[in-house]
């Protein structure tokens, strides 16, 4: 397959491993953000392929993973409403709440909906004009754009039954919250390629320079990742600190203009509590005053909720990357992907969904 | 296996004055037994108009499975609920080893369903036991309420004649037995999904839907030492490695390279987030055979599939792990799916 063998190619994959080898005199601690890159070092085996002193921590870039609890409830509050259809990310359907899921609530009669995009609910709300319809608008900077022009193009269309239950998250104030925590270990990062393609890399460059920690914005396949890896060592081998592009084939310098003024006009920075870290100032996107109307929350007067994590799961920690996932007691034993305590066992982006499905064998 | 068109299929709709399926036809009255006669009994010929089938046997052990079908749309590219619930139970016949003889179909149907669909499904059906040398013989209808199906439910029981002298079966796998799959994966199961969540792509995935019974009998009638066949359904080939890693008491290693699957197949899987190893096939098998026989084997398969492969092979590791070689030369658990399989975010 064009576009994904090339960078698959176990030939290319050893010159990358051979040279990070050489590269090499002192073990490093590297965070990779990006959930979607955990899923690929462990669904690819590239731990296997690194020496023993490179140690790669899992960060907190998996959306579903760090959705707060109390908009999961609220979600699930929502959802359970008869005249509701509620539309969501596939992969949300299985995240927990307080005491519930969204595939138990559609089980019990709730109309929850996957969609594959979320202008698919534009048709929905235009077919459906004697039921409410709300679309659970979560996720990082890459998937804010498509979340925007939904509710621009509900605006533009008059479309009253239809609202948007926002959790969006950013990345950088996330590393910043990493960074400046006396726990911290983490020496490099690889920043999620993605993200940057929306956003541009100038606030790493602040990053990496504030915190003196090279960022190398990495992609996601095998090949990706190893070269991002090179990349971030031969800095931290070198004492030379910098943002660097990995991924130029998606991401330019600037970003995508179009897409960053439409988050602009949409939706606005706020504080946002993430499952497993707590609240961080900054860090998350609502939606603006001008459209406050499609907000869900306001519409089902649930803004007053407030839930606390379980206190035993160490998803926090794993996501600060002070843990690995199997330093938990209750990893693969009380917590598995299908009955998940916390954050980081919900989805298969997380890391320790990651570290269960693919490598428990060596772990218990 | 090409497409079938039911544009081909000549038949004008026998039932004319009803054109949906109201509750009397499934009442036990007039309207059901016009239903039987015109529909069910004028396609599958030789059902006996009795409440059960009188069938001669030859004296030989005898296989019996069932299972019921139910997809939402009834018609997909390459085949449709019809197809999948004759060759779906002739291929559970033919993991056993055994030919299929005869079949057994109960409808469930919902009131409001159009006769003209019910036509396309019951002839669809008769098309594909004829392909398979199969009989329907006997059968059974009912309607429920409007709402409370999805069109047509069906079950097919079938019963088959064993082949093989060898028992075929997880527990009959044995250390280095080589691992084959009868040809690329995940069609089926992304067919499906586009047609029901309209997603357009532009080369379109048909369904592997197809009766297995051929290369199975060409295999067993070669002498190759079969040990275990199991059809790639729900849950995928990841599903089945690990089914048979458990009963056999063996670790399975497999080559995630050496595994055909089609490129717009691993196109669509990348974009929405699924592993098209877990992803359903209706007309692919895994077969488990002696190493001595693997070439052999693999080049039967091949005659009915050229993308037919061996993929891996049983060795003595940890009891049930299946261990998949990833293509850039790491290793990892291939993991028994979860359940239903849900699109990633990003």
């Amino acid at each position: 397959m064009k576009f994904v063998d090339e960078f698959r190619d176990a030939q290319a994959a050893k010159k990358y491993t051979d040279a990070i080898h050489n590269l090499v005199t002192r073990p490093w601690t590297i965070m990779e953000i990006c959930g979607g890159q955990t899923h690929s070092i462990v669904r690819f085996g590239i731990l296997d392929l690194l020496p023993a002193g490179i140690n790669l921590v899992h960060g907190p870039g998996c959306p579903v993973c760090v959705t707060p609890l109390e908009t999961i409830d609220k979600a699930l509050a929502i959802a359970a409403k008869p005249n509701v259809i509620f539309c969501s990310f596939g992969d949300m359907l299985r995240v927990p709440g307080s005491h519930s899921d969204l595939q138990s609530i559609r089980a019990a009669g709730g109309d929850v909906r996957i969609v594959y995009s979320p202008l698919d609910c534009l048709a929905i709300a235009q077919n459906n004009p004697e039921r409410t319809v709300v679309f659970f608008a979560i996720g990082f900077e890459t998937t804010a754009p498509g979340n925007a022009m939904l509710v621009k193009r509900a605006e533009q269309l008059g479309l009253r039954n239809l609202f948007v239950l926002v959790s969006h998250v950013l990345v950088p104030p996330a590393i910043e919250a990493i960074l400046s925590s006396p726990q911290n270990n983490v020496q490099g990062f690889l920043a999620a390629g993605h993200v940057c393609t929306i956003m541009g890399m100038q606030d790493y460059e602040v990053l990496a320079q504030k915190y003196q920690v090279p960022m190398v914005v990495t992609g996601f396949e095998p090949l990706d990742i190893l070269q991002g890896l090179y990349m971030c060592i031969k800095q931290l081998e070198q004492g030379t600190v910098r943002a660097e592009n990995q991924y130029s084939r998606s991401v330019l310098e600037q970003g995508n203009h179009p897409a960053q003024q439409i988050i602009a006009e949409v939706f606005q920075v706020l504080p946002r509590k993430w499952r497993g870290m707590g609240e961080i100032p900054q860090s998350g996107w609502g939606l603006s005053e001008k459209y406050r109307a499609f907000d869900a929350e306001q519409h089902f007067g649930l803004g007053a909720m407030q839930v606390n994590e379980p206190p035993d799961c160490i998803s926090g920690q794993v996501l600060r990357g002070v843990k690995k996932p199997y330093e938990c007691a209750a990893f693969g034993t009380r917590c598995t992907p299908d009955h998940p305590l916390g954050a980081t066992m919900v989805s298969g982006e997380g890391a320790c969904a990651a570290y269960y499905k693919y490598r428990r064998e060596e772990i218990t | 296996m090409s497409q079938t068109s039911f544009e081909d299929i000549a038949c004008p709709l026998p039932i004319t004055t009803h054109p949906r399926v109201l509750m009397a036809h499934g009442g036990g009255g007039r309207l059901m037994n016009q239903l039987i006669d015109a529909m069910f009994r004028a396609i599958f010929t030789e059902v006996q108009p009795h409440d059960g089938a009188v069938m001669a046997f030859p004296q030989d052990k005898l296989v019996m499975t069932t299972d019921s079908f139910v997809v939402r749309p009834l018609f997909f590219p390459g085949g449709d609920i019809g197809m999948m619930a004759v060759n779906g139970t002739i291929n559970d016949l033919a993991m056993c080893g055994a030919k299929p003889l005869y079949l057994s179909v109960a409808f469930i149907l919902e009131e409001g369903l159009e006769m003209t669909t019910l036509w396309r499904v019951i002839q669809s059906m008769r098309q594909a036991a004829d392909a398979a040398g199969v009989k329907i013989v006997t059968g059974d209808t009912k309607v429920v309420e409007r709402g409370h199906g999805d069109g047509i439910y069906i079950n097919t029981t079938g019963i088959g004649v064993l082949q093989s002298e060898q028992s075929i079966n997880p527990s009959q796998v044995q250390l280095s037995d080589a691992v084959l799959i009868s040809g690329d994966i995940g069609r089926h199961g992304m067919a499906v999904l586009m047609q029901r969540e309209n997603l357009s792509f532009s080369s379109p995935i048909a369904s592997d839907c197809a009766p297995l019974t051929r290369p199975v009998m060409a295999l067993l009638e070669a002498g190759i030492a079969v040990h275990c066949l199991r059809d790639a359904t729900r849950g995928g080939l990841a599903a089945v490695l690990n089914e048979v890693a458990a009963v056999s008491g063996f670790q399975i290693d497999c080559s995630e390279t050496a595994i055909p699957v089609d490129s717009t197949v691993q196109s669509l899987c990348e974009l929405l987030g699924f592993d098209p190893l877990q992803v359903a096939n209706e007309g692919r098998f895994a077969c488990f055979v002696a190493a001595k026989d693997a070439t052999q084997a693999l080049e039967i398969l091949q005659h009915f599939d050229s993308r037919a492969a061996q993929i891996g092979s049983v060795v003595d590791g940890r009891p049930g792990l299946v261990s998949l070689q990833t293509a850039i030369g790491g290793s990892r658990i291939l993991d028994m799916p979860s359940g239903e399989l849900l699109p990633r975010i990003c």
